[in-house]
């Protein structure tokens, strides 16, 4: 979108077109030679993976929802009646259930890719925090849809879930009542529920228009964590990027299919097969896999108001993510502590997550407390102190040098290293 | 490949918790693991057994209909590919050995008539309510889904493996495990009255009785006039839990095939996709291009 179009309509009708509504000028700008940084590797292919899970999640919600009531009384049926009579209907729900799983790993690895790289930093603020409003919308229609099915695990997750929000003080009764449309879940709750489930991604589809916008002002960002200054530090995305997010995708598609075609219940949770009874509460409520880590945060915090405070503080730190880092260099290449502390954070991530599975009780509550301080030391402590104090191994001079070798881009070494001197730490 | 390296990766760091936290709590459910059986079922190529879910349909009929509803499953779903298999004509003659309730008629009222092959299971409760006092309390649960909503707990790692394994039969490895798993009180546990002790039930106070005896159902006899299976508990465990795995996943067999078809494609697909992808980045690697 800021490369300038280089389009030329070959037809009479494609020029007539193009200068009413120039829309192909704009494709063909933004992702037939819009220049990428050459040295992109494949964890810079879930970006691609993202966008055809959001289209998949939409095209196999459209066709379930013209067979899924979402009615109390008929709801747990009518899921089972797209599994049992509708033609491939089993496909069609176990590909938008466990499509809902691959989204979050995609996600998930894309957000881990960008806290790696330092995809977050200047001048990429706006698209950082553009990503985690995608990620809030993504959790609540993730949240809403396991409750459609109205099985055990949707109806006392949404019960425990939407009483978080009666924590807060004056409002939270008043939010509650409206998020339940009643004064327990019920009937409008389910109701309401699908309505937003149905327009939520359409909003997370806005917010990603937006954020491929804000990514292409400055270009992506890159293993290097330089920006890209001269021509040879880029090619066009097609074909090469194309190529490259399509074997990703494929690959990726493989696990996805791997999960639908013979383990598709795994993911899941089997009390979610018993329809939902308020008059029965389940041993153990457990979030999906993906809430996990959040959940065991909430947990670990004794009193209800500050958990729940914890729990939306630890999605939400990730919005400061850009000025919290005090660090100039971006790629955690470039800066041996950082890349350290990435990894333990990691850690700390899915062992929170494994956690958030076990009952909150005797060594759990105590891994989790440590886990839930080092998760928020994390960005509030080490990464404004580490800015400070790490010494960065020297960056390349362009990205053309640091996939080519100096000699590959002498030239480019003295103008890149007057033009920016921001990249220096 | 990266993908690979990512789960990887987060086993590993699993695997550090596992050891570091876990330990007390694995002990204190108690319950005993139900052992694994050989499903026709299992892994990429599983397929129904039709002669073993006919023989469990007879279990299911013969005893566990008497209290076990299994509402979402038609007769005629019997004779659908994947199934049991059962002939059109046998499900006719099946269906119309039950009584449902139709109507109303033209004059207002309801009527019972014989089943259709179109017609759900009847109930053998009008409604819970009657379900409980018939049964000292206790609903027994309605089976179209239960093969799927039954469980235990794998812990780590196990759970990882069994993504790769596919080990999926948690469901029917405890049901036919429940049937065998009455046994007497283990010392100091108090059995409340029309309770029983069942070593696989969470919990192991059961309000079922044992449901079922050694030779109680009539096996079909195969050419050599013996019994096609083993009359006992055990073989009858087994067999209903088939049943009851079809009867919850109808198109177990029809989501394996296309799986692997998909599956097979999506290699192929790949594989020249990564020559593709290889020839094209070529052109670029090792020096620079203006473009």
């Amino acid at each position: 979108m800021s490369a300038p179009s280089t389009y030329v309509p070959k037809s009479a009708v494609g020029k007539w077109f193009e200068s009413r509504l120039p829309i192909m000028g704009l494709l063909h700008s933004s992702f037939i030679v819009f220049p990428n940084p050459r040295n992109l590797n494949y964890w810079w292919t879930f970006g691609g993976i993202l966008s055809f899970m959001l289209v998949a999640q939409i095209v196999t919600g459209v066709v379930l929802a013209m067979h899924y009531t979402p009615n109390a009384k008929l709801a747990f049926d009518s899921v089972e009646h797209i599994m049992r009579d509708v033609n491939y209907g089993w496909l069609i729900r176990y590909l938008h259930a466990n499509g809902a799983s691959m989204f979050f790993i995609a996600v998930y690895v894309h957000i881990f890719r960008g806290m790696y790289y330092g995809s977050y930093k200047a001048p990429r603020e706006i698209l950082w925090i553009l990503g985690v409003i995608i990620f809030l919308l993504m959790m609540a229609t993730a949240f809403m849809g396991y409750v459609l099915p109205w099985g055990q695990m949707s109806f006392w997750g949404a019960t425990v879930i939407t009483n978080l929000f009666s924590a807060f003080p004056v409002v939270g009764e008043t939010i509650v009542t409206y998020l339940w449309g009643g004064y327990s879940v019920d009937n409008p709750t389910l109701n309401r529920f699908f309505s937003l489930h149905y327009l939520l991604p359409f909003m997370i589809a806005g917010v990603v228009v937006l954020h491929i916008w804000a990514l292409h002002v400055p270009g992506s960002n890159n293993p290097a964590g330089i920006e890209k200054k001269t021509e040879k530090d880029t090619l066009p995305f097609h074909p090469y990027f194309t190529v490259k997010d399509a074997l990703a995708l494929v690959v990726f598609v493989m696990m996805y299919i791997w999960f639908v075609s013979y383990i598709p219940n795994f993911l899941g949770h089997a009390d979610n097969y018993i329809e939902a009874n308020p008059a029965v509460t389940p041993a153990h409520i457990v979030p999906e896999w993906y809430f996990l880590p959040f959940y065991a945060i909430l947990r670990a915090i004794p009193d209800k108001l500050l958990g729940v405070l914890a729990m939306f503080g630890s999605i939400a730190v990730l919005a400061f993510l850009p000025w919290l880092d005090t660090s100039r260099v971006k790629s955690a290449t470039y800066r041996p502590l950082y890349r350290q502390f990435f990894w333990l954070f990691v850690i700390a991530a899915v062992g929170l997550g494994w956690l958030g599975a076990k009952p909150p009780e005797g060594g759990y509550v105590l891994a989790s407390r440590i886990l839930t301080a080092y998760y928020f030391a994390h960005f509030l402590i080490v990464l404004p102190l580490l800015g400070l104090f790490e010494t960065p191994r020297r960056l390349p001079g362009s990205i053309a040098e640091a996939v080519l070798g100096k000699g590959g881009s002498a030239a480019a070494v003295a103008a890149g290293a007057a033009q920016s001197p921001n990249t220096k730490g | 490949m990266k993908t690979n390296t990512m789960l990887r990766f987060a086993a590993g760091a699993l695997a550090l918790l596992g050891v570091s936290v876990s330990g007390a709590a694995q002990a204190a459910e108690g319950t005993v693991v139900p052992p694994h059986n050989n499903w026709s079922f299992s892994g990429p190529f599983g397929k129904y057994d039709p002669t073993q879910l006919q023989r469990g349909f007879k279990v299911y009929r013969e005893v566990c209909s008497n209290c076990h509803s299994i509402r979402l499953l038609k007769f005629r779903n019997l004779a659908e590919e994947g199934g049991p298999m059962f002939s059109e004509a046998q499900v006719k003659a099946l269906a119309a050995e039950y009584k449902v309730t139709d109507g109303p008629n033209d004059s207002g009222d309801m009527f019972q008539r014989p089943g259709r092959p179109a017609d759900a299971f009847p109930p053998p409760f009008p409604n819970p309510q009657a379900a409980a006092a018939a049964n000292g309390g206790a609903i027994p649960p309605d089976f179209s889904v239960i093969a799927k909503a039954r469980t235990y707990e794998r812990g780590f790692p196990w759970f990882v493996f069994d993504m790769f394994t596919q080990f999926q039969e948690q469901g029917v490895d405890y049901i036919s495990a429940l049937l065998t798993g009455y046994k007497e009180p283990e010392h100091g546990v108090e059995v409340p009255a029309g309770k029983y002790y069942n070593e696989y039930f969470p919990g192991h106070i059961i309000s079922m009785p044992p449901p079922i005896s050694d030779g109680q159902v009539e096996y079909p006899k195969g050419a050599d006039g013996k019994a096609q299976a083993p009359e006992t508990i055990a073989q009858y465990g087994k067999d209903v839990a088939a049943f009851l795995m079809w009867a919850a996943e109808p198109h177990l067999e029809a989501r394996k095939e296309l799986g692997f078809r998909i599956l097979v494609f999506l290699l192929l697909f790949a594989g020249l996709l990564y020559f593709t992808k290889k020839k094209i980045w070529s052109r670029v690697e090792g020096h620079a291009v203006t473009h």
